[in-house]
């Protein structure tokens, strides 16, 4: 006899091979369809099912099987509708009638490159373990032989200076009548200096990000210069920025990116005639940490209207920046060119700095940077940095932790005598497990002047779903649920920009008295602690070893 | 906590007066040690001004080995002063205490001061590596005009064992510091005051922001700008370094290690290059507690606190004779008849200044000048 149905679904996948398990309650659902209609991955699906059920209606029990068709909610088995575990449908479910759950036993990455195409995602490296910076305490308590500090009565300094600074022989003073003055005559080029909260926003475009969002993320920062005082700055990514702000006195608290594919700078360049005020500084990407020596790409779908007018390029086409700047062929000449070109755009008035992604090499290029009078300062992103859209190989098994590599490039600075002229900005999983305050100290206690975030601010800011075990992380698709790295107007309609500058307000200042929470007890307050490693220590002799700080057990 | 005590005078006047003024303040020390720098010596020491003293500590051992680097160097010896100690119990007595006054070598007789104060460090600094390492040679200063005595014990009773209440010697600067032992072993080398090339601080307090001081004072590349046994030692440097290497006025000490803020700077009518300064100068803020007291080598002495904490400090005095002093019972001891409602304690922006010989006290405000 024929079966009913053939058995051999050998080249299937099961529930069980992935990521996330839909579990879904018959006896809750009341088949509102909400969770469907809102899935951005078309994981779940209605679905018509027959169900036999045994029913007895007598007095005495006489069961009967009955055979019945009913709805229900059904996951998927193609991959390329696998559930992210994002977890939306739990979001809108009004009767709590399905959620996502972690499956740790899936073979995802075993079956994530059908046609050949390898696994792309956006997020940041999945390893849920805690980083080094989460490792590492603050350990030099200050009390009796030195008296804490009251983090809500004294006065604290949190700032930092972005912009290559002069070592004290060579700056342009002389002594008048018992007072230093400025001696104009020496001709010595004193680069500019921003005064700025050490805590940035890093570079997400308007593109990897949703109008909305990128809107909401400069408001906020707007919002903490004009009216909290806090001079925080964003960077905007690669990928331009729009005329109106470009042509706006709120310019001043942005930082334009170039990348390698020079996105955006057709409109930038011609916006510059018309700016009333100076950006706070140009960030030249050389490199990202979450896919180190791998170029940027903005997909087809993203590419609308705003973004064409934005980049100066036609609707619905891939834009990928190539892995490195055309013109870059050695960073003694090319580099030290292309950062002085931008200094000269803005009359040497404009700090201009590199970013780079953690790597072995860092070093190299921090010496090269130490020689060149008019680099600003590094960045240096490290390998638990987030990212619009990268091969998953890149981002989970390539770069450089960010903690011992900025620790090493501070003692290389400090050997030199050099710490305090070139600004170190630490950047790549900060804050990654919420702990961005210290996170963003014990960079500073290891030698950053400055640190730099960004899926931080998307998940406090705007609720990015995404974390380590790779939950969502389809911000390359344009199918962002919370509309965040989205171009699709339905998606994005559901972020309230309003709301996100809220959040970025909120979360600076509470980071700010976490600062002083840490900075007081330690008995410093005047200045960032920057480089005081005696500050902190590790809970394994192989990072304090590493990082040459103390190893507390 | 420490003690400081540093009297400036236009008359020679006695160590023990310090070390008097120690003993009135002992509530605030236990006696672990006690610092003395004598600076513009009188006695038998006012006829060779000219000529450095080498002070310090040596075993038979590290004599003779002093000795023959001397030797070899070219230095001669014009005179040697040595304590008369006398048996205290508690004090545990080392083989030689010694201020050698020398003739520099021929070829650098008639060098100028920079020359021969290179020519110094570099010969202390090598003696104190030669002995560094079985401390069986210590030096604390090699310069003209200045005088360090140190040792572990309770001051009065060190002023006793080195016999200085019977000694002629006599300065019209001294800075005693009366030591607290915390945290760090006792070493001689972390013993205040502190010298460097004429510039002389003791320090009150513990140093915050010591390992990014010390890291930046290192990476300058400056002979003499190592040891800091002491987290108080940077402040030493410091001063060396904003006056003699970059040459600003003394006032800008302050400035240096506890710069105002941007705003407050705006309204000086130095702004442009202060606010430089606090740029460049960065890794140098303090964040305290200290009360620093320090000379430098045109005689002028000062008091200056950090800008929140604050670690006792008090000046006062006559015309020719002032003295700094953490609490107040010590400056009751050497000025005992001043008017004390001109006492001054210098506040977070103040830097108190008294020209030499004791001659006037200034207070510097960072800002209002």
């Amino acid at each position: 006899m024929e079966p009913a149905a053939r058995l051999d679904n050998n080249h299937e996948l099961a529930v069980k091979d992935f990521p996330y398990i839909v579990r879904w309650r018959d006896d809750r659902c009341k088949r509102c369809g909400r969770c469907t209609a809102v899935c951005p991955m078309y994981a779940i699906e209605p679905a018509v099912i027959v169900q036999r059920a045994l029913k007895s209606e007598g007095t005495m029990p006489e069961p009967q099987a009955v055979r019945r068709v009913i709805t229900i909610v059904k996951q998927t088995t193609d991959i390329s509708r696998y559930c992210t575990g994002c977890a939306t449908c739990t979001l809108v479910c009004p009767n709590e009638a399905i959620e996502p759950e972690y499956n740790p036993a899936h073979k995802f990455n075993f079956h994530k490159n059908r046609g050949g195409h390898p696994y792309r995602r956006g997020g940041r490296r999945n390893d849920p373990a805690p980083s080094t910076l989460d490792r590492l305490r603050f350990s030099r308590i200050s009390m009796l032989t030195d008296p804490a500090l009251d983090a809500g009565r004294h006065e604290f300094r949190i700032r930092t200076y972005l912009g290559r600074i002069l070592p004290a022989e060579e700056l342009p003073v002389r002594v008048v009548n018992n007072r230093l003055e400025v001696n104009r005559k020496a001709g010595t080029f004193v680069p500019p200096v921003r005064e700025i909260y050490p805590i940035m926003i890093g570079s997400m475009s308007i593109g990897a990000l949703s109008p909305y969002m990128w809107e909401g993320l400069a408001m906020g920062i707007t919002y903490l210069n004009e009216v909290e005082g806090m001079p925080v700055v964003m960077c905007s990514g690669e990928g331009g920025m729009p005329q109106r702000l470009l042509r706006s006195r709120f310019i001043k608290y942005f930082i334009p990116q170039i990348a390698s594919g020079y996105f955006g700078w057709d409109e930038i360049v011609r916006a510059i005639p018309h700016m009333i005020e100076d950006p706070c500084a140009i960030e030249i990407k050389y490199g990202q940490g979450a896919k180190p020596g791998d170029g940027g790409l903005l997909m087809a779908h993203k590419v609308l209207k705003l973004i064409s007018e934005i980049r100066g390029v036609p609707m619905g086409v891939d834009l990928p920046s190539p892995p490195t700047h055309q013109t870059k062929y050695s960073i003694e000449e090319a580099v030290a060119k292309m950062i002085q070109s931008m200094y000269m755009a803005w009359g040497f008035r404009v700090p201009v700095y590199p970013k780079i992604s953690g790597t072995h090499t860092a070093k190299a290029v921090l010496n090269n940077l130490v020689r060149n009078p008019y680099a600003a300062a590094l960045s240096i992103d490290g390998d638990d940095g987030g990212t619009g859209a990268a091969y998953n190989v890149s981002m989970d098994s390539m770069g450089h932790p960010i903690a011992s590599n900025i620790r090493e490039c501070y003692l290389d600075l400090a050997a030199q005598g050099k710490q305090n002229e070139l600004p170190l900005i630490a950047a790549g999983g900060v804050g990654k497990k919420g702990n961005l305050a210290a996170n963003a100290a014990a960079l500073f206690m290891l030698g950053a002047s400055c640190v730099s975030i960004g899926k931080y601010i998307m998940q406090a800011a705007a609720g990015c779903f995404g974390d380590e075990y790779n939950r969502c992380n389809v911000c390359n698709l344009g199918k962002c649920p919370r509309g965040i790295t989205t171009q699709d107007p339905r998606l994005y309609r559901r972020l309230d920009p309003d709301r996100v500058a809220e959040r970025v307000v909120e979360v600076f200042k509470s980071v700010d008295t976490e600062l002083k929470k840490i900075f007081a007890p330690m008995g410093r307050s005047t200045e960032l602690p920057i480089g005081m490693s005696d500050g902190i220590s590790a809970d394994d002799p192989a990072v304090a070893e590493r990082l040459k700080i103390k190893y507390n057990c | 906590m420490c003690r400081l005590a540093a009297i400036t005078s236009g008359e020679y006047f006695s160590p023990m007066e310090n070390i008097i003024a120690l003993e009135t303040m002992k509530e605030g020390h236990d006696g672990s040690g006690m610092g003395l720098i004598l600076k513009g010596l009188g006695g038998e020491f006012e006829e060779l001004k000219d000529y450095p003293v080498l002070s310090g500590i040596c075993s038979e051992d590290g004599m003779k080995t002093l000795d023959g680097y001397m030797n070899r160097i070219g230095f001669r010896l014009k005179y040697t002063w040595t304590p008369k100690t006398r048996t205290v119990r508690g004090i545990e007595s080392r083989d030689h205490y010694f201020a050698r006054v020398y003739d520099y070598p021929d070829m650098h007789r008639d060098k100028p001061l920079e020359e021969k104060e290179m020519l110094l460090l570099k010969t202390r600094l090598a003696l104190r590596s030669l002995g560094e390492e079985d401390e069986s040679i210590i030096i604390f200063a090699f310069y003209p005009d200045i005088l360090a005595l140190k040792e572990v014990g309770d001051p009065l009773q060190l002023g006793e064992f080195l016999g200085l209440d019977r000694s002629s010697l006599k300065a019209k600067i001294v800075l005693a510091q009366g030591r607290q032992n915390t945290n760090y072993a006792i070493n001689l080398y972390a013993c205040h005051p502190f010298f460097i090339k004429g510039y002389g601080t003791m320090t009150n307090g513990e140093n915050t922001a010591f390992i990014p001081i010390r890291e930046f004072l290192s990476g300058r590349n400056i002979p003499g700008y190592i040891g800091y046994n002491s987290d108080s030692e940077v402040f030493c440097h410091i001063l060396h370094y904003t006056c003699r290497q970059l040459g600003y006025p003394l006032h800008y000490y302050k400035d240096v290690i506890t710069p105002l803020k941007q705003d407050e700077i705006d309204a000086r009518p130095d702004r442009e290059a202060a606010s430089y300064l606090k740029r460049s100068l960065r890794p140098l803020c303090i964040d305290g507690p200290n009360c620093v007291i320090g000379f430098t080598p045109d005689g002028t002495c000062f008091m200056v606190q950090d800008a929140k904490k604050l670690r006792p400090g008090v000046v006062g005095g006559v015309k020719g004779k002032f003295a700094l002093m953490s609490e107040e019972c010590g400056l009751d001891s050497v000025v005992p008849g001043r008017d004390k409602t001109t006492d001054v304690f210098p506040m977070k922006f103040d830097m108190v200044i008294i020209k030499p010989d004791a001659e006037e006290v200034l207070v510097w405000n960072q800002l209002h000048g």
